[in-house]
């Protein structure tokens, strides 16, 4: 980790946006407008430059005890056994990455959006970026926890602040819905907590004796002996908890309300970074510590996310507004998200994990084209616009990019997500993939579709005649998406070299005869030993 | 008993001459103003909250804390119950002072009757024998309900005064029964000796019906459901500080007792009164947060979500273990000073007897007052058990006691319930900060601020750091709940 060892990196990272926004709050007059939004900009930057070290001295060759990196913990309230407890993989790496991305375009491109209350507007995406950080470092339950509820609060206000037309109901629908899902994960996370002491009486369970502790590691070493009807509730609390935020199918009401109200960089954050914080909560959580769950489930979950597909896909089709578009597709686009992680082989999963990503950028690339036309047109309806690429020629082009990443044209970030979703998906189930498959089709038309009502056709409307191309600020906040979209789409081995070990760290929590069964995709790693390990345990 | 006890009873000793003085002061003189008579209760106060840590001091041993023959004990678990009783008397001592400045209505005897309530509270604190905990319940009982009838001359105020002593007086009578059918099976009002002769003992009607009805005269006094009604209309009707006074510290000297009789006395049936207790906790979570959702006057909306926190405090007596206790006494002090945060609130908007009642008062707060707002914002995240406010840690200790005691039917109930309840807490945020302000004048009286701000303090001190407050429970706790152990399997 060359230098930045005994550096708190992670703590740094996390609390550098808090600090920022308590400076705001304390010395930054409310009026003055230009210095609070410098300010801002300036705090997401720094916070992504410093995050940017994490990518190179981050070992993507390190398993077993190595894996989770820049690790930090102290005791924090040693009378219930939890600890101050940071750590990263590679999975988290990518996604604290594309948070402080995401931060910088988000606050750089509410510059002209927002004109009212700017003061706390800022201070609170600031907040916001905290909790986000702070939830994919923690390796603590109970600090995860903390993270993830302390996220709720920003969000809730954005939306109702400076959100649309039904900005309360939007508020408060997310606020609830994701609430009501946290208390009931909570439960899970206190019988984790009391299987590792005492047991837990009136399931007849007995505990391990082994103290009182939140340590997320600690939880995967101990996972598979928990009693498999155990592991089903628990996975239970879990799956509300997660499933809400992803969303899954049945709970994916809250998502078209709160994306379609929020202001533009609420919707950017929601679909690139709080969306993550289901899948990514399944992935480090409910799939490694809960194995027999997981494989029971695996038919629902996979029935469940092939209706999210498929149900995603037709209700996006028929979309009038453009914003509420691209939320529904959220909904298809996670449910292939969800679909590969449950294939449970390192070809889905590794999938699942990029096309986190992926739906990060090109999503948010796709929320930041609307809010751009919607600041100058004030109006989202597709019926609204029409012939758009002759007056905004630069505007198209990348509106045509995003559009076909998130569709998955080859050379694009998509194509590489979707492809290996599918293979891992075909791998295990040749009819999961087929229904998959349909989902991409059916993305290819609502997104082309709506590109050829937005920008082809004559430009008939007089208020579009007027319309600006992008400024440079505009630009500048869509190019790093573009160019990532490139990127991954051309070199995705950067990326997958770095979650390579994490996901066959979780392949064999989750199944540990899986390298057994099947020849390794990879050479044998040092860390191997330790899985054998594990897979003795079981036995 | 020896004469030495008697230096145990000095904070109760101290706080009767006061409160009596307080009494006689504006006789003997001429009519002083509202402002000294709020001095000397602070001042009362502090030397009784410095008394009571000095005699504590004294004790050493568990079994020299109990004196007068074993009718009141000095423990760590009184002390803490004490100091929290005096701060919260303090908080409603200076937020009062607005109360005064214009009424027709005499500070002296209303300072004066605290303290007297107060007494009681002391005693109750205290108390491990029936009879002393029954005085110490009646004293602040009687006291409470010349309270809420203050405004005599508002129709509201004696309406609320009337029913709360009808009511007050039938949950009183009912739990003396209970008492006397107790005493009757086990031969002692002592809580340890009853506990000794439980344990000899198998069920019978009597001894059942005794504990049923000793514990619905306490679910009156806290306010749980089915025994919930008649908190909407007291809380709304009597003035303000005494609202805040009735859903704080009267309510946490109930829980006081609620949790030492059944701790120390009545463990042996835990089988037999648990389930009844789980039933009306779970009743009083879903009853208060449901009804509170459609009120649009505060009072009664905060009137409602203290009948959901009487069942979440329920949680911790019916889980009868170590953890449990802790999860009282932690919930006890977030509870309190959330609560106080919020009635501060209130009633810095309130500019006449009435106002500031409505959810509607609250619009634009934001600019009006930003650090009200503020605060306001972080006191109801503590009720709601949001972190990282002191409500989480309190709500964890609850939810993760009745897991671990076998009731995790009961602790869905309850996270699902605290959910509900951001729901109407919430309305308030929109009020303050999504709706555009009204241009009502805030008071700036700087004891409503200090209260808001101690209030601030607790909340957000003891939710990131919560181990000082933890510790003190730990001790606090054993004291009580070092022989209670939770019967597995209760909770099926």
């Amino acid at each position: 980790m060359g230098f930045l060892e005994g550096v708190p990196i992670l703590s740094i990272i996390t609390y550098v946006p808090l600090i920022g926004a308590l400076f705001i709050v304390a010395f930054i007059r409310g009026d003055n407008h230009r210095a609070i939004r410098n300010i801002a900009t300036g705090v997401a930057l720094i916070d992504f430059f410093l995050s940017i070290p994490l990518w190179f001295y981050f070992d993507p060759k390190a398993s077993g005890q190595g894996l989770f990196q820049f690790k930090e913990t102290i005791d924090w309230i040693p009378a219930l056994g939890v600890k101050y407890s940071f750590g990263i993989d590679g999975i988290a790496l990518l996604l604290i990455l594309l948070t402080t991305l995401t931060g910088v375009i988000a606050i750089y491109s509410s510059f002209t959006a927002i004109t009212h209350r700017q003061k706390e507007y800022y201070v609170l995406l600031l907040l916001l970026q905290t909790g986000m950080i702070g939830t994919f470092c923690a390796l603590d339950f109970f600090l995860f926890y903390v993270f993830w509820e302390v996220m709720l609060v920003p969000m809730y206000f954005l939306i109702g602040i400076w959100g649309g037309g039904r900005r309360l109901y939007a508020a408060v629908k997310f606020f609830l819905y994701t609430l009501a899902g946290s208390v009931l994960m909570l439960l899970s996370i206190l019988a984790l907590y009391f299987f590792n002491d005492g047991g837990i009486p009136f399931l007849n369970i007995n505990g391990l004796n082994a103290g009182y502790t939140f340590d997320v590691l600690r939880f995967h070493e101990i996972g598979h002996l928990i009693p498999p009807q155990l592991q089903f509730w628990i996975f239970l609390g879990f799956f509300f908890g997660f499933a809400i935020k992803v969303p899954m199918f049945p709970f994916h009401t809250w998502l078209p309300d709160a994306h379609t109200e929020a202001p533009t960089a609420g919707s950017v954050i929601l679909a690139a970074v709080l969306l993550k914080m289901g899948t990514y909560g399944f992935i480090r959580f409910a799939l490694p510590i809960l194995p027999d769950a997981t494989l029971r489930v695996v038919p629902w979950i996979a029935a469940l996310s092939i209706i999210g597909i498929v149900y995603g896909a037709l209700v996006t089709l028929v979309q009038k507004d453009m914003k509420k578009l691209i939320a529904y597709s959220s909904v298809s686009h996670l449910g292939f998200v969800m679909l590969g992680m449950f294939a449970l082989n390192p070809m889905g999963i590794r999938g699942s994990v990029l096309q986190m990503i992926n739906h990060g950028i090109s999503t948010g690339a796709l929320f930041l084209l609307v809010g751009v036309v919607y600041e100058r047109r004030h109006t989202r309806l597709i019926a609204d616009y029409g012939g758009l690429a002759k007056q905004m020629p630069k505007y198209a082009t990348i509106f045509l990019i995003a559009a076909l990443s998130s569709m998955g044209l080859p050379a694009l970030n998509g194509f590489i997500g979707e492809f290996t979703i599918l293979l891992g998906v075909a791998n295990r189930n040749m009819t999961w993939a087929v229904f998959a498959a349909l989902g991409i089709v059916l993305g290819a038309a609502y997104l082309l579709w709506l590109y050829q009502r937005v920008f082809w056709g004559p430009l008939d409307n007089p208020a579009n005649q007027k319309l600006l191309d992008l400024s440079g600020r505009e630009l500048l906040t869509l190019l790093p998406l573009v160019i990532l979209m490139f990127w991954i789409g051309l070199f995705p081995s950067t990326f997958f070299d770095k979650i390579e070990q994490p996901v066959d760290y979780i392949v064999r929590k989750v199944d540990p005869q899986y390298y057994n069964r099947k020849p390794l995709t990879h050479p044998p790693v040092p860390g191997g030993a330790h899985s054998d390990q594990v897979a003795e345990a079981r036995q | 008993m020896t004469s030495g006890d008697i230096v145990f009873l000095v904070p109760e000793i101290i706080l009767t001459i006061g409160a009596c003085a307080l009494l006689v002061f504006p006789v003997l003189g001429k009519r002083a103003a509202a402002q000294s008579a709020k001095w000397m209760m602070i001042g009362l106060l502090a030397i009784t909250a410095i008394a009571v840590i000095v005699s504590s001091h004294t004790v050493t041993d568990f079994a020299q804390s109990r004196l007068f023959a074993t009718m009141f004990a000095v423990d760590s678990f009184s002390v803490f119950f004490k100091l929290i009783f005096i701060a919260a008397v303090a908080m409603v001592t200076l937020m009062s002072e607005d109360y005064f400045r214009d009424s027709r209505y005499s500070p002296w005897e209303y300072y004066s009757l605290l303290a007297f309530a107060l007494c009681g509270m002391l005693f109750m604190a205290s108390g491990i024998h029936l009879i002393s905990i029954y005085v110490g319940l009646e004293l602040m009982s009687l006291s409470s309900y010349i309270l809420a009838g203050y405004y005599k001359s508002e129709q509201k105020s004696t309406e609320a005064a009337m029913k709360y002593f009808v009511l007050g007086t039938v949950s009183s009578a009912i739990l003396l029964y209970g008492m006397s059918l107790i005493y009757g099976v086990c031969g002692s009002l002592n809580l340890i000796a009853i506990d000794r002769a439980m344990s000899t003992l198998i069920t019978n009607d009597a001894l059942m019906l005794g504990i049923l009805l000793l514990a619905a005269g306490l679910c009156f006094k806290i306010a749980a459901a089915p025994f919930h009604v008649w908190t909407p209309d007291v809380y709304e009707g009597a003035p303000t500080p005494i609202t805040a006074f009735l859903s704080t510290a009267s309510k946490a000297a109930a829980i006081a007792i609620f949790a030492r009789i059944f701790y120390v006395g009545l463990q042996h049936f835990q089988l037999d009164w648990s389930f009844v207790l789980a039933t009306v906790a779970a009743l009083s979570m879903i009853v208060g947060n449901l009804a509170a959702i459609t009120q649009d006057n505060i009072k009664r909306m905060l009137a409602y979500s203290s009948i959901g926190h009487a069942g979440y405090l329920l949680l911790g007596i019916i889980s009868m273990s170590e953890m449990g206790m802790r999860g009282v006494l932690v919930y006890t002090v977030v509870y309190l000073a959330a609560t106080l945060g919020i009635w501060a609130a209130v009633l810095m908007l309130q500019q006449h007897e009435y106002a500031g009642e409505q959810v509607e008062d609250f619009q634009g707060l934001h600019t009006r007052s930003p650090f009200w707002a503020f605060a306001m914002v972080m006191f109801l995240l503590s009720l709601g058990g949001i972190p990282p406010t002191a409500g989480f840690i309190g709500k964890y200790y609850l939810f993760a006691a009745a897991i671990q005691s076998g009731f995790g039917w009961l602790a869905i109930i309850a996270v699902l319930m605290s959910a509900v309840s951001m729901f109407y807490y919430l309305r308030i945020v929109v009020a303050m900060y999504l709706r555009e302000g009204k241009d009502a004048q805030v008071s700036t009286a700087g004891s409503l601020r200090f209260v808001g701000a101690a209030c601030l303090a607790i909340t957000l001190f003891f939710g990131i750091l919560p181990t000082p407050l933890i510790r003190q429970v730990e001790t606090s706790a054993r004291w009580v709940a070092a022989r209670a152990v939770a019967v597995p399997n209760a909770g099926r």
